[in-house]
C-alpha cells in the first residue's frame, strides 16, 4: 500500500470519473436489454470490440475524424443487435434464462474469434493528432479524448433516458420492462420492444467503442476487459436500471482509478470485484434499486 | 431397465467399449493418444461441473476458481515443500472443496440463484486471478515450471503420453460411475427437485443449503484434482491457464452441449466439441481462434436446436423413431 500525494489523488478522481463515464455508457446497453429481456447479454463486450474496430478503420482507411463515425458505428450496431435478437434470440424467448445468456455467449465466442481470424490479434492504436495532446488544468493533466468521451457518454446517456422517458415509443418499452403480461393486454407488440430494446443496448455500447478507441488499444479480445466490469455495474445500479448504471460506472471508474492510486498492480481490479460479490451478497436489488418481490 | 435382458445389453456395451479404451493406446500414435485424453479430460470437468450445474441446478460460470486453486496447490506445495504430486492431488482437491464450501455457504446462505450465482461465481474466478497474476508476475514470471523429474509413475511425470492416458481414463471412469450413483440414488433426485423447483422442493423437506453444498462440494473437490492433472500434464502451469476465463467456459460447455443433468451427456459433449475443433483447426490452419469459433457455432446451433443437448435430442429422435414402428 502506498500513500500518494494530494495531486496524485486528485488526478485519480478526475481520471476514475472521466473513465466512468464510458463505463456508463456500456453498462446502460446492457442494463436495457437486461431490464427488458432479463437476458445478461455476453456478446455485449464484442459489440463494443466492433464498435471500436468500426472507427478504427474508417479512421485508417478513410481519414475520417473519429467521433463522425458515430455516425456509421451507432447504427451499424443497431442493426447487428436487431438481426441477432431476430433471428437468434427471438427462437428461444420461452427457453430457460441459462439457455438465453449462454447463446449469447456463444454469439460473443463466434464474434471475438472470427475477429481473431480476420484480423489477428494485435494491439492496434489510433494516432489522431489533435487528440494527442493534454489539457493541463492547475495540477491536473488530462487527457483530452476521455474528456470527449465523457461529454459525449452523459450526452448520449441523458439522450436515451429522454427517449425512455418521455417518448411513446420510450414508455413502451419501459412498461415492456416492467410489466410483461400487462402491456400485453394494451397492446404494445413486444416482439418489436425487444429488436428495439436488443438494437439501442448494442447501438449504446458501440457508441462506447467508438469513443474508447481514440485512447485504447483495439483488438478482438479487448471486449472483456469491458464486458465483466459491465456486469459489475449493472448490478451496482440495479439489473435494469437505466440511472443506477450510469452512477454505477462512475462508482467503478473511480474505485479502479483510485484503487490504483493506492494499491500496487492489478490488485485494484480486486476491489471492483469485491464491492461486487459484496452487494450480490447483501443487496441484489444495486445500490440505488428499491427491492422487488 | 427392470428387466434381464436390456440389462445384459448394457453390461456388455460398457465392458465392449472399457475394452476397447484400454487397448486403444496400442493403435494410435501420440498425436491421437492427446486428442482422446483431452475428451476424457475435458469430459472428467464436464461431469464435475455437471454434478453442481447439471443436477443441482446451480450454474456456476467460474469454475476455474477451483481448477486454479487445484493446479496451483500441488504445484507450489511440490515446488516449495517437495510435496509428492499424488497427495498434492489430494490436497488440491481439499483446497478447492474448500473454496467452494466458503463461496457456496455465502451464496446459498443469502439464497442467490441464477444469474446472480452465475455472476458470483465469476466474480470469484476472477479475483483469484488477479490474485494470481499479482503473485505470478512477481515470483512466476515464466509461469510455475514444476522440475522435471523424468520418467516416474512415483512423480507423476511421464515422458510418453500413454500413462497420461490411463490415469486420466481412470479419473474419467471414476467420475462417471459417480454421477452413475447420483443418477440412482436418493441424491440425485433430491438434486433434481431442487432443481426444478426449490420452493417445493423446500416444502417436501430437502434442506436445500445442505444439499446444494453438498453438490458443490463434490464439484469443486473433483475440478480442482482435475487442475492437479493439468499441471502434471503440462508441467507447467500460468494464471490465464488456471484461472482464466475460457477455462470457466470450457468446463462448462461440454454438459450444456451434451446435456446438462445426464450421466453420459457431459463426456459426449467434450467429446463433440473437442474432435470438431480439432477437426476445424486442420482444415482452417491454426489460428489461435479458430477452435473457440467452432465452439461458439456449435453452442449456437444447440440452444437453439437442441435445448436438452445432444443427448436430449438422440432421445428425442429415439422416442419418435419408436413411435412410428
Amino acid at each position: 500500500m502506498t500513500i500518494p500525494s494530494l495531486s496524485l489523488l486528485l488526478q485519480s478522481i478526475v481520471n476514475g470519473i472521466l473513465m466512468g463515464g464510458v463505463y456508463s455508457l456500456v453498462a446502460i446497453g446492457l442494463s436495457l436489454i437486461f431490464g427488458v429481456m432479463h437476458i445478461i447479454n455476453f456478446a455485449h463486450g464484442s459489440f463494443m470490440m466492433l464498435g471500436m474496430f468500426t472507427t478504427y478503420w474508417v479512421y485508417v482507411l478513410l481519414g475520417i475524424d473519429p467521433y463522425l463515425s458515430l455516425l456509421l458505428s451507432i447504427p451499424v450496431l443497431f442493426i447487428l443487435g436487431l438481426v441477432i435478437q431476430r433471428f437468434l434470440i427471438a427462437l428461444i424467448l420461452d427457453a430457460p434464462e441459462y439457455n438465453q445468456l449462454l447463446l449469447t455467449l456463444g454469439v460473443s465466442l463466434f464474434i471475438e474469434n472470427f475477429a481473431l481470424f480476420v484480423w489477428s490479434p494485435n494491439y492496434r492504436t489510433m494516432e489522431v493528432p489533435y487528440l494527442s495532446k493534454a489539457v493541463t488544468v492547475g495540477i491536473l493533466t488530462i487527457s483530452l479524448p476521455k474528456v470527449i468521451a465523457f461529454l459525449f457518454a452523459v450526452i448520449l446517456t441523458v439522450i436515451l433516458y429522454y427517449f425512455l422517458k418521455h417518448t411513446d415509443l420510450g414508455k413502451a418499452i419501459r412498461a415492456a420492462s416492467e410489466e410483461k403480461e400487462g402491456s400485453l393486454t394494451v397492446g404494445i407488440n413486444l416482439r418489436r420492444i425487444y429488436y428495439l430494446a436488443f438494437g439501442i443496448g448494442a447501438a449504446c455500447v458501440g457508441a462506447a467503442g467508438t469513443l474508447t478507441a481514440p485512447f485504447f488499444y483495439v483488438s478482438p479480445q479487448v471486449g472483456s476487459v469491458f464486458v465483466i466490469l459491465a456486469f459489475v455495474i449493472v448490478v451496482l445500479g440495479g439489473m435494469g436500471n437505466i440511472i443506477g448504471a450510469f452512477f454505477g460506472g462512475l462508482i467503478v471508474g473511480l474505485a479502479e482509478s483510485l484503487g490504483a492510486a493506492f494499491i500496487p498492480g492489478q490488485l485494484k481490479q480486486f476491489i471492483i470485484y469485491f464491492i461486487f460479490v459484496m452487494v450480490l451478497l447483501f443487496k441484489p436489488e444495486g445500490l440505488f434499486g428499491k427491492a422487488h418481490e | 431397465m427392470s428387466n434381464g435382458m436390456p440389462r445384459m445389453r448394457n453390461i456388455l456395451v460398457i465392458v465392449a467399449v472399457g475394452i476397447f479404451l484400454v487397448i486403444l493406446p496400442r493403435f494410435i500414435g501420440d498425436y491421437f493418444v492427446h486428442l482422446v485424453t483431452t475428451v476424457f479430460f475435458f469430459g472428467y470437468l464436464a461431469m464435475a461441473w455437471n454434478i453442481l450445474g447439471g443436477y443441482a441446478g446451480q450454474f456456476s460460470f467460474g469454475h476455474a476458481a477451483f481448477f486454479g486453486v487445484g493446479a496451483f496447490t500441488s504445484s507450489l506445495l511440490q515446488i516449495h515443500a517437495g510435496v509428492n504430486p499424488w497427495i498434492g492431488m489430494i490436497l488440491a482437491g481439499i483446497a478447492g472443496m474448500l473454496v467452494g464450501l466458503f463461496i457456496g455457504s455465502l451464496s446459498f446462505r443469502f439464497g442467490l440463484r441464477g444469474a446472480y450465482f452465475a455472476l458470483t461465481m465469476l466474480a470469484l474466478a476472477e479475483m483469484l486471478r488477479l490474485i494470481a497474476v499479482q503473485v505470478c508476475t512477481v515470483r512466476y514470471p515464466l509461469g510455475i515450471n514444476i522440475p522435471i523429474k523424468g520418467n516416474s509413475l512415483l512423480h507423476f511425470q511421464f515422458t510418453s503420453k500413454v500413462p497420461y492416458y490411463y490415469i486420466m481414463l481412470i479419473m474419467m471412469a471414476a467420475v462417471l460411475c459417480l454421477t452413475y450413483v447420483i443418477e440412482r440414488k436418493k441424491i440425485g433426485s433430491y438434486f433434481k427437485a431442487i432443481r426444478e423447483n426449490e420452493e417445493a422442493a423446500e416444502s417436501l423437506g430437502i434442506n436445500l443449503f445442505n444439499y446444494k453444498l453438498l453438490a458443490m462440494a463434490i464439484s469443486s473437490f473433483l475440478t480442482a484434482v482435475g487442475g492437479t492433472f493439468y499441471a502434471q500434464y503440462y508441467l507447467i502451469i500460468d494464471e490465464e491457464a488456471a484461472f482464466g476465463v475460457m477455462v470457466s467456459i470450457e468446463i462448462l460447455l461440454g454438459p450444456i452441449i451434451g446435456g446438462a443433468g445426464t450421466v453420459f451427456g457431459p463426456i459426449l459433449g467434450a467429446g463433440v466439441l473437442e474432435f470438431l475443433s480439432e477437426f476445424a483447426r486442420n482444415i482452417l490452419g491454426g489460428y489461435s481462434g479458430i477452435h473457440l469459433m467452432v465452439y461458439g457455432a456449435i453452442l449456437i446451433v444447440v440452444i437453439i436446436f437442441l435445448p436438452s443437448g445432444i443427448l436430449g435430442g438422440l432421445k428425442l429422435a429415439y422416442s419418435k423413431l419408436g413411435k412410428r414402428e
